[in-house]
């Protein structure tokens, strides 16, 4: 695949530019071209939050992320606004926690994880989006696994170096969990 | 024995105001100050929209034109791009305290090191005598030809009074050219004005209580006398602050 | 070539207006181009530079014609109604022959419009935006890159030509990351005789003015900076071609809409329609040239603009209307998608009317 367009989508706070520009990180250390789009505005501020990021071989033209083939719906509005939108074939990852329905499409590959639930009970408070992320990373090879902790240290800055490990761990659970 | 000659930081460019017009004067105070301080060559003045909008002629230092009531943020930038040079606006009524009330406010609440000298002479000069923010209660004017009417356009505004409850300004005083008397007072508060910059001592302003006799319809001497009866018990001359004076004082 | 690394656009036209030598921002809090004076704010303290937030943006761009009236680099930002707020000033500078960068990242309007991306203020800024005869350049970048190469550009342009430079970004080129290199390089240099600088009793005082009374005295006065326009029209069109070799449909577009249009020129080219892009890069001087020749090889035009159509007149004299000349567009903070103006070239394709 020489594109792939990732949408990640959820509620202002749940850290969703952060995992899209961990991804992001990812594909340029990999020497990819990529683009990271955020929504932004007031509606950030405890509403929806919503961030494109497309990792690609060739120049990235627009980068607005409008049919994703990997969906990330950290809660069920950006599922309702967005389930429709992944081409056949492309992928749809919920958080089970938060999300209580079924994806309606049986033409793409749907994986819940209940990644809030993990995330509480492991004790990795607010990185259910690192959960989802490893989840994501297992099962689509997005990104090459040597890539996680370079591009986490890109991302997580100097300031909360302890913030690091944690980050890495919460998104092994990701990378293990099994359905 | 020369007993009188022009400022050196004036030109020789001969000034265009009205017959009677105490601008002349305070022309030449800034100068003398400039003079007496030895600063001209470190000076940039901002000219205003008004009246005063020639001085870039009449100063012997670089000058700029500014928009109408922008002077203060042009000095600001002046002074941030290089704060060794000695920044001075010369602004009126219109300008400082109509149109530009927010940039004279912003500056002095930042305490900027630069120095304005606003010019109140009660009326828009330039455009042919309107009503200005501080036209006085009754004046008659263009646009206010029954006489300035409170209850539909308010007061006047006074400009010492109210930047002086900032704490942002160093000095702060009203002056007067009416009367020799006056004029040696408005010499001194000029010179300190722009001392207390060199100084380092941060944002002053000298409101010089002057007069318009084209506008107001007044033979000069009557113009002086008017504003000796009008303006200036409405605008109290004096000192309305001088952070300097007062902390020395504690 | 300096590490790529992962910036914001706002950030990164941030930081290489610093790298250019920028040592005075001036600004005011605005959506979406928050993040250049917060930058600022972090920066320039610790360079010994100047940011300070003004009490309006009126204020912001008068004092950057003071501190670039004294010699200096200096800057402002701000998004569609700020720069309306700025126009008095921006007029003023041109007027006043000042260098000097003004970033517009522009949102919807009119009026208090939406935060999201436009491109609605094009008239504004090619035709000058304030009152009088004049031009700025202006620099369209469309990626986040370009956003840092462009500050560059602009302020040696503008302190070569005297003109001021508008940097027009919208809202996704501001808030957008991409990888971006920073390498290091010095500013050119030019020598500033007109400053003020105080004339230390040397030299005869310089006057920063646009006020002439005599007509025939402002009438020489323009002539002269047109002047310096036409040669500024000579010398410094940019524009960027994509897939143009053989091109029959030409889309003109900048900014975000000419990332939108080069996905749907792959599209076309796979559909078999020979689909190319002219990308300006300097919307005024606007790359006459560059459309002129097309005109030549291609059967139709078709305009992507973030607007109701504003660069398409452009487009029509440039190509004198000697060909069809079609407008793809959304506006008020909404995007093209792909897929319209695939449609669009499509139609252009197939003889569609003129819109």
């Amino acid at each position: 695949m020489s594109t792939t367009q990732v949408l990640i989508a959820g509620f202002g706070g749940q850290g969703i530019l952060f995992a899209g520009k961990f991804l992001a990180y990812a594909g340029l250390l990999q020497g990819r071209n990529v683009s990271w789009l955020p929504s932004y505005g007031p509606e950030m501020r405890g509403g929806t939050a919503n961030c494109s990021v497309i990792l690609s071989d060739t120049q990235v033209g627009s980068p607005i992320v409008s049919r994703p083939d990997i969906l990330i719906a950290m809660n069920l509005p950006s599922l309702e606004k967005y389930e429709n939108e992944v081409p056949a074939g492309g992928c749809i990852f919920v958080d089970s926690s938060l999300v209580k329905r079924a994806v309606n499409r049986d033409d793409v590959k749907v994986y819940p994880i209940p990644a809030t639930a993990i995330s509480t009970e492991k004790g990795y408070d607010t990185l259910a989006n690192m959960i989802l992320m490893g989840h994501v990373i297992a099962n689509t090879h997005v990104i090459p696994d040597e890539m996680i902790r370079p591009a986490m240290q890109k991302v997580v800055s100097a300031r909360h170096a302890d913030l690091l490990e944690k980050n890495i761990e919460a998104l092994e659970l990701g990378v293990n969990y099994q359905a | 024995m020369i007993v009188f000659e022009k400022p050196k930081a004036l030109t020789d460019a001969p000034l265009h105001y009205c017959p009677g017009c105490t601008h002349g004067i305070i022309h030449r105070l800034v100068a003398e100050a400039m003079d007496s301080l030895d600063i001209t060559g470190q000076t940039i003045g901002v000219a205003s929209v008004g009246c005063s909008v020639f001085t870039y002629n009449y100063f012997n230092c670089d000058m700029v034109q500014a928009a109408h009531g922008r002077a203060p943020a042009v000095a600001t930038g002046l002074k941030r791009a290089d704060p060794s040079k000695i920044i001075f606006t010369y602004q009126g009524d219109g300008d400082l305290a109509s149109i530009g009330t927010a940039e004279t406010v912003h500056s002095a609440a930042r305490g900027e090191n630069i120095t304005i000298i606003f010019v109140n002479n009660a009326i828009y000069g330039m455009t042919g005598g309107q009503m200005a923010p501080t036209s006085l209660p009754g004046q008659v004017t263009q646009t206010s030809p029954y006489g300035r009417d409170v209850n539909t356009v308010g007061y006047p505004v006074r400009i010492c009074e109210m930047l002086s409850t900032l704490d942002g300004p160093a000095y702060i005083e009203r002056v007067a050219v009416n009367n020799v008397k006056n004029v040696r007072q408005a010499k001194k508060a000029i010179e300190k004005a722009f001392r207390y910059q060199t100084e380092g001592k941060g944002f002053s302003l000298i409101e010089v209580i002057s007069t318009c006799p084209t506008n107001w319809g007044k033979t000069p001497q009557a113009a002086l006398e008017w504003a000796e009866q009008n303006m200036i018990p409405y605008y109290p001359l004096g000192v309305y602050k001088d952070k300097y004076s007062e902390e020395a004082a504690k | 070539m300096a590490e790529k690394i992962l910036m914001k656009g706002n950030e990164a036209l941030a930081e290489a207006a610093i790298m250019a030598g920028c040592r005075h921002y001036f600004g005011y809090p605005i959506t979406p181009q928050t993040e250049v004076a917060a930058y600022m704010a972090k920066r320039m303290p610790k360079i010994g530079g100047t940011f300070l937030q003004a009490e309006s943006e009126i204020a912001a761009i008068n004092m950057v014609i003071g501190a670039a009236a004294a010699g200096k680099r200096a800057m402002t930002s701000s998004s569609s109604p700020g720069i309306s707020l700025k126009s008095e000033g921006i007029s003023y500078m041109a007027g006043c022959d000042l260098p000097g960068l003004i970033v517009n990242v522009q949102r919807g309007g009119p009026g208090l419009g939406g935060i999201q991306p436009s491109q609605s203020d094009y008239f504004q800024a090619t035709r000058g935006g304030g009152h009088g005869d004049y031009h700025l350049l202006v620099l369209a970048p469309s990626s986040v890159q370009e956003m840092a190469d462009l500050v560059f550009k602009g302020f040696d342009l503008s302190e070569k030509y005297r003109i001021p430079c508008m940097l027009l970004a919208d809202g996704t080129m501001g808030q957008m990351m991409e990888p971006v290199s920073l390498p290091e390089r010095s500013a050119e240099t030019v020598e500033k005789p007109w400053a003020l600088t105080g004339t230390e009793g040397k030299r005869k005082p310089n006057i920063i003015n646009s006020l002439a009374l005599a007509p025939h005295e402002l009438e020489a006065w323009n002539q002269v900076r047109f002047e310096r326009y036409a040669q500024i029209k000579e010398n410094e069109q940019m524009s960027e071609s994509y897939w143009m070799e053989d091109a029959e449909i030409c889309v003109v577009a900048f900014g975000i809409a000419a990332r939108v249009s080069q996905n749907a020129i792959d599209t076309a080219r796979e559909m078999g329609i020979k689909a190319g892009m002219i990308r300006p890069i300097t919307l005024w001087p606007f790359p006459e040239k560059a459309l002129r020749a097309a005109s030549a090889q291609c059967k139709a035009f078709v305009s992507v603009e973030l607007n109701m159509g504003q660069m398409i007149e452009d487009v029509r004299l440039s190509i004198k209307c000697r060909r069809p000349v079609s407008l793809c567009c959304r506006t008020g903070g909404m995007i093209p998608t792909p897929d319209e103006v695939v449609a669009a070239i499509v139609k252009a394709n197939e003889g569609g009317k003129q819109a």
